[in-house]
């Protein structure tokens, strides 16, 4: 049972994230464009945890924080050189 | 014991996967954008908390160890999606939006999105006590 429903989440994050990537690619704005990229990081540590889960180690763990850390720090940095021109002031 | 335990899992997993999706389809699908700002924020944040909570409980109850990483990931992920969320507003603020569209801002005078520098010059001027002789 765990199989068949870790194939089921497996597949809709991977339809999730090729949804992204269409958006990122086809976006009228760059704020969608931001969004659409803190999204697919999202997705990227839920894939992640997953593929740890399905292998039963725990290594995969630090680099779903690192994903998780990289992609806040590199949406917000997006956001503000947006609104101000300039990451850090 | 252990079926229970497997069901559980199994409908964590099934609901973090279609909470996934239907965040990322609503990115897509949604006309406006501040509309589509709610989809992956809420509903794909809701997502990767229930795959968290899934392999959390598969640790403990399959593999016999007890797995904290996952609360520090779900904890991180709480904290910082709404941080995202008001920075991509405010994106969209400044680049959408003008001081005459948007509603009113309280005691000030506009939103601070919209601030010039000779604004946060003059409020600056405005705080800072004159300098005595």
């Amino acid at each position: 049972m765990i199989e068949s429903a870790a194939t089921f989440a497996f597949a809709c994050f991977a339809l999730a994230m090729l949804m992204n990537l269409w958006k990122v690619v086809t976006a009228p704005d760059v704020a969608d464009r931001i969004l659409a990229l803190d999204t697919m990081f999202i997705n990227a540590i839920a894939l992640m945890v997953l593929y740890g889960m399905a292998l039963g180690t725990e290594i995969f763990f630090e680099a779903a924080m690192i994903i998780a850390m990289l992609g806040f720090v590199s949406t917000v940095a997006y956001a503000r050189f947006i609104l101000r021109g300039n990451i850090i002031e | 014991m252990e079926t229970i335990l497997e069901f559980l899992v199994a409908a964590f997993l099934v609901t973090a996967g279609i909470f996934g999706i239907v965040g990322s389809y609503g990115l897509i699908k949604l006309n406006d954008q501040m509309s589509r700002l709610h989809a992956p924020t809420k509903a794909t944040t809701l997502g990767v908390g229930g795959v968290l909570l899934a392999s959390m409980l598969h640790a403990a109850a399959f593999e016999k160890y007890f797995s904290y990483h996952e609360l520090m990931i779900t904890l991180f992920l709480f904290l910082t999606a709404p941080i995202t969320a008001n920075f991509i507003a405010k994106v969209h603020i400044h680049r959408e939006e003008t001081r005459d569209t948007m509603p009113e801002a309280g005691g000030d005078d506009h939103w601070a999105t919209h601030d010039t520098p000779e604004d946060e010059e003059r409020r600056h001027a405005a705080q800072t006590p004159p300098e005595e002789d």
